[in-house]
This record gives C-alpha cells, structure tokens and sequence, in this order.
C-alpha cells in the first residue's frame, strides 16, 4: 500500500512542503523540494523522524531548583514522552557540572541525558 | 559612594555584554567591568533551554545556557570585572555612570562604555486587547522563566498569542510540563518564526496554529476564564461574525521585543525609531562619542551567533577608541524601497563596512541596491527575503563616496 506524507522543510527559511510518497519503508517519489538538501530531510523524516529533547530536572539543595539538560542524541520521536515521564521521575543533588551525564540509556533508547548548567550546591 | 575608574564599562552581561567585554580585553583595554541588575550572567540564555544557538558561530548546536556558560568562562579567564545585582540609573555625556547595588551607590568614570541592556517584551497595551484585566496573562519570556528557572507552572489550559519563535518554543516547553496548549494565534498570514520551530513545536504535539487571526477581548473575574479571537481582514481588523470563544486560564504573548533603552534618553543619544534602538556608525558607536552599542538593544537579532559576532566588533572599537581619528564627514545610510531599517544609520570613515538589514515583505527573488544618487555602489541578488531573517553584508566604501557627503540608499526591489 502507498501513502503520502507532506513534510515541511526545516533545512532553511523557506519551508518547502516536501510531499513523499511512500511504500511500506521504500521511498516512491519525493516532489515540492526547491533544493537537494531537503532530500535527505524529508527521507529521515519519513521514516525515522528523531528530535533533540531539552527540558529540566528538579535540584535538591542548589543554588537553582532545576537544572536544563538535553538529550546526548536526537530521540525517536515517538519516544518523546516516554523520556520526559522517566525525567520527571527522578531529582539531582548539587553540585552539578554542565556536561554531566545524569541518566544513561534512557527508557531504552541508548541515549543519555546530559546537564547543560552548571549548578552550585548551596 | 563609592568611586572608580575603568577602560570599559560594559552596561548588561547577557551574551552581548560577555562577548564584547572579552573582545575588549583581547583588543587591549585593561580594566573591563561588566554590569548587570541579575545575580547571574548570560542575560536571558539560561532560561532558553532548547537547542540551536552558536550553529553560525561555530557550527555547533548549542542550549542557551551552554552558550552563555562558554563566554562566561572567557570573561573569567580574561579577569572581567563584574558587578552583579547591579543596577545602572543613569549615565551622562562625560561617560560617568551611576549604578545602584546593596553596598550602596556607586560612580563610575568610564573612558568608553558599551551599551547591551537587551531588550524587553511587548505587552498586553503594546497590541491594545480591550476587556478585563484578570491575573493569568503573561508574557511569553515571563512563563518561559518561571518553568524553566523557578520550576512554576504559569497556568493550565493556555493560549499563545504570536507565532514568533520565542511563541512556539513556549508551546513545546508547556506541552512538556503537562499543560493544554490550546492554541497559537497569528494575526499575519504566515507563522513568523521558523518552519524548523513550526513543525518540531506545534505540527508534532498538533497543536493548531491559527492565522489571520487576533485576540478581541479578555474575561475573567479574578483568574482569566476566556478570550475570543476573530478572523481578521487585510488590514488586520477582525471582521464580524468571525468571533469564536476560548475557555482558557492563561494567555501568553508573544508580541515581538522592544530594544530597551531607558538609560539612552538622559545621554540625549539618538535613536532610530524603527529599531528602537541607538543610530551607529560604522564602528557601533553612538551619537555620543565613546559610547558604543550591541546585541538587542542595538537592534532585534535573529540568532545570538550574529549578535555576538557584532558585540565582539564593538567591545574592539570600544578598547580602541581614539576620538581624533574620525573625519568630519559622514554620510548617511537610508532605508528605501522594500527595506525596513539598515544598520549602521552612518558612516564616517571610507572601508570595510558590516551592514545589517531587514525587507519590508516575504520575497522569494530579489535584488538588493545600493545607490548613491545615481550611481550604483552594490547590486547583490537575494534568493530569498523574508522580515523574520536579518540580511548581512560587508562592503567597501572609498573615500570619495564618504567625502561626497551624499546619503548612500539601499533597496530590494523584486524586478530582475
Ligand atoms: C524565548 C527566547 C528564545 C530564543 N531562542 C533563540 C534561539 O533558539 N537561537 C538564538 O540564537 N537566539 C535565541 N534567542 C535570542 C537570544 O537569547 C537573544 O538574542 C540574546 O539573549 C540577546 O542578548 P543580549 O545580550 O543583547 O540581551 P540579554 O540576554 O537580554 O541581556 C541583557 C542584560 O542586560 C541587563 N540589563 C539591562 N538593563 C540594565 C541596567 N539598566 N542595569 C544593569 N543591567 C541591565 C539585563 O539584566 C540582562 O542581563 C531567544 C530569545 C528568547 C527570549
């Protein structure tokens, strides 16, 4: 069966809306991109669409209640909310250095969460 | 009251103030002081907790508090002055400026100042929604600290005015925290901020983006219960029949920003009014010599790589400064057709210029003229304008151009 899937570009300010058409995990056609860049775009987002994740995880005795992390790759996105449920489970005691792995191969994916703060211990 | 005397003061140290304060320092200035009303430097970057700073600068994604926490350790390394919860009232002619902090009052005599006060967020009155004036209404950059900083929710079912990016990273962040974002209102045709923020903040939660429209009024007794958004026409006034209610308990605006430049005014140094901030020369200075400008309250960057590359341009010439050097013409650089602002406003000295601008209007081809009465000094084709993203060039001025006197005009103009 195919089916088609419209995809805005994001590899510039234009926004190309990229329609790929897809079979099962096999790329059919690909039209509406400007350039070649959105090429590789729209394939990824098509079939493993991934995003950086950012949020925050609660400090005990810092000099902030939270501190910022990221993600140490780009998650699956459909996995999204299952590592923010895993984030707000746990707290993090001062002090912490940026760079700092807090949690590794979260819900599964591999991928760790790293701080992007430098918090003080108060 | 205590008394100082120092190189360069530089006045707010958020990324522009870090970044031109060690520019300063490596340009040869000794005493270097940063100030700042905050307990922290980095301005405003420790609450941007997304990725995507430094891409230009140094081709690698960056969180805003990675960003500021990489300059932050430059300033240190370099033996940076700083003063925080610092509060600076007042500055003069004689670059003597006042600060207040909780040891009291203090003067200090600077021998260049630069300017990097950011900028502040439009409000509520700023687009005159009429109705009640319950709690619940924030602005974007207000709720974005309160999560992201102070770990507080600004409210639950929530309503986003403005799809500038600042609009949809907020989106996203709320989405994570658990709340019901019901919805991003856009009075223009198209979503101001990036198609990447588009599609990774609204389009993967499906939270809807609603165009052409505005917010016509707000009701609510002590908390906010609900506004009405309308459709609007072409000269964005909401046409009647189109008014559609939203229970909600908070509304967010993101409305665009204001350079902010109080301290400007006591200084009589100029201001360009569609900027909103200081007229510069080539070099950032101001129209009061040895007062230079940077980062937001300069004008409303984009990206922060763009913005620090420029306050890096001006803490130089601020630890360089020689106030003979200057020839006694200068000419003047006007926004013609197409174009919103340029900056610099001036220029006075024949060279290498860096000019920043915006278009009027989305254009997918164009070219880009600048033209000194008749005479045509720069013809450059853009592939694509868009307001949202500032236009960046660097060009040559000779001599006789800058003698002439003339005003030099520069123009995007879609014909071919
Ligand atoms: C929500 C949001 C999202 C953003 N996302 C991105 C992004 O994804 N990528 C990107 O590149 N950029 C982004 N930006 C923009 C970037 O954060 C700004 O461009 C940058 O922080 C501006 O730097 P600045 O130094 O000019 O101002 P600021 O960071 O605002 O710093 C100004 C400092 O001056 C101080 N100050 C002002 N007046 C006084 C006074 N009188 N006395 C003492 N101190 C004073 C203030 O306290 C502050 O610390 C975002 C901005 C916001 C608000």
């Amino acid at each position: 069966m195919t089916k088609d899937k419209e995809i805005t570009c994001i590899v510039c300010p234009i926004g190309c809306k990229i329609l790929v058409d897809l079979d099962g995990k096999q790329i059919k056609n690909l039209e509406g991109n400007k350039c070649k860049q959105g090429i590789d775009y729209a394939i990824n987002e098509a079939l493993d669409p991934r995003r950086m994740l950012t949020s925050s995880i609660l400090v005990i005795g810092g000099n902030w209640p939270l501190v910022s992390i990221k993600s140490s790759q780009p998650v699956p996105r459909d996995k999204v909310f299952q590592v923010l449920k895993e984030i707000k489970k746990i707290k993090v005691k001062a002090p912490i250095k940026l760079g700092q792995i807090i949690l590794t191969n979260i819900a599964n994916t591999n991928i760790n969460i790293i701080a992007t703060k430098s918090i003080e211990k108060l | 009251m205590s008394n100082q005397d120092v190189d360069v003061a530089v006045i707010g140290g958020g990324p522009a103030g870090l970044a031109a304060a060690v520019s300063a320092k490596e340009h040869g200035a000794k005493h270097v002081v940063i100030l700042d009303r905050n307990s922290w430097l980095g301005g405003i970057l420790p609450q941007c907790i997304h990725d995507g700073f430094g891409v230009e600068e140094t081709g690698e994604s960056m969180t805003g508090p990675e960003y500021a926490e990489k300059y932050i350790s430059m300033a240190q390394q370099q033996n940076i002055g700083v003063m925080n919860e610092t509060m600076v009232l007042h500055f003069d002619k004689k670059r003597e400026i006042i600060a207040v902090n909780k040891k009291g009052i203090h003067k200090i005599k600077a021998k260049t100042i630069v300017l990097a006060m950011g900028c502040r967020e439009k409000t509520r009155w700023s687009a005159m929604i009429p109705g009640d004036r319950p709690s619940g209404i924030f602005t974007a950059g207000v709720a974005q600290s309160f999560i992201n900083l102070y770990n507080i929710m600004p409210g639950k079912n929530v309503v986003i005015l403005g799809s500038g990016d600042v609009g949809l990273i907020i989106a996203r962040r709320l989405k994570f925290e658990g709340a019901n974002v019901l919805g991003v209102i856009e009075i223009l045709p198209y979503a101001s901020g990036l198609p990447r923020n588009v599609v990774q903040c609204l389009d993967d939660y499906d939270i809807p983006l609603f165009l052409n429209h505005t917010v016509t009024s707000i009701e609510g007794r002590e908390r906010l219960e609900r506004i009405a958004i309308a459709q609007v026409n072409k000269n964005m006034n909401p046409i009647s029949g189109t008014e559609r209610q939203i229970k909600c308990d908070t509304l967010l605006l993101s409305l665009g920003l204001i350079p902010e430049n109080e301290l400007l005014k006591n200084a009589d140094i100029k201001i360009d009014e569609i900027t909103g901030g200081p007229v510069v020369d080539q070099n950032l200075e101001t129209t009061l010599g040895g007062v230079f400008a940077c980062g937001n309250c300069l004008q409303v960057y984009d990206t922060v790589d763009m913005l620090s590359i420029d306050a890096k341009r001006a803490g130089k010439n601020a630890a360089k400064y020689n106030k003979s050097k200057k020839l006694k013409t200068s000419i003047k650089l006007i926004a013609g057709k197409g174009v919103r602002y340029v900056v610099p406003q001036k220029i006075d000295v024949a060279g290498t210029v860096h000019i920043t601008l915006r278009s009027e209007k989305p254009q997918e081809k164009s070219i880009l003229w600048i033209i000194e009465n008749d005479k045509i000094i720069l013809r450059k084709k853009l592939r694509f304008v868009n307001p949202a993203n500032m236009v960046k060039l660097v060009i040559e001025i000779p001599p006789e151009v800058v003698k002439s006197g003339h005003k030099l005009e520069v123009i995007i103009d879609d014909k071919r």
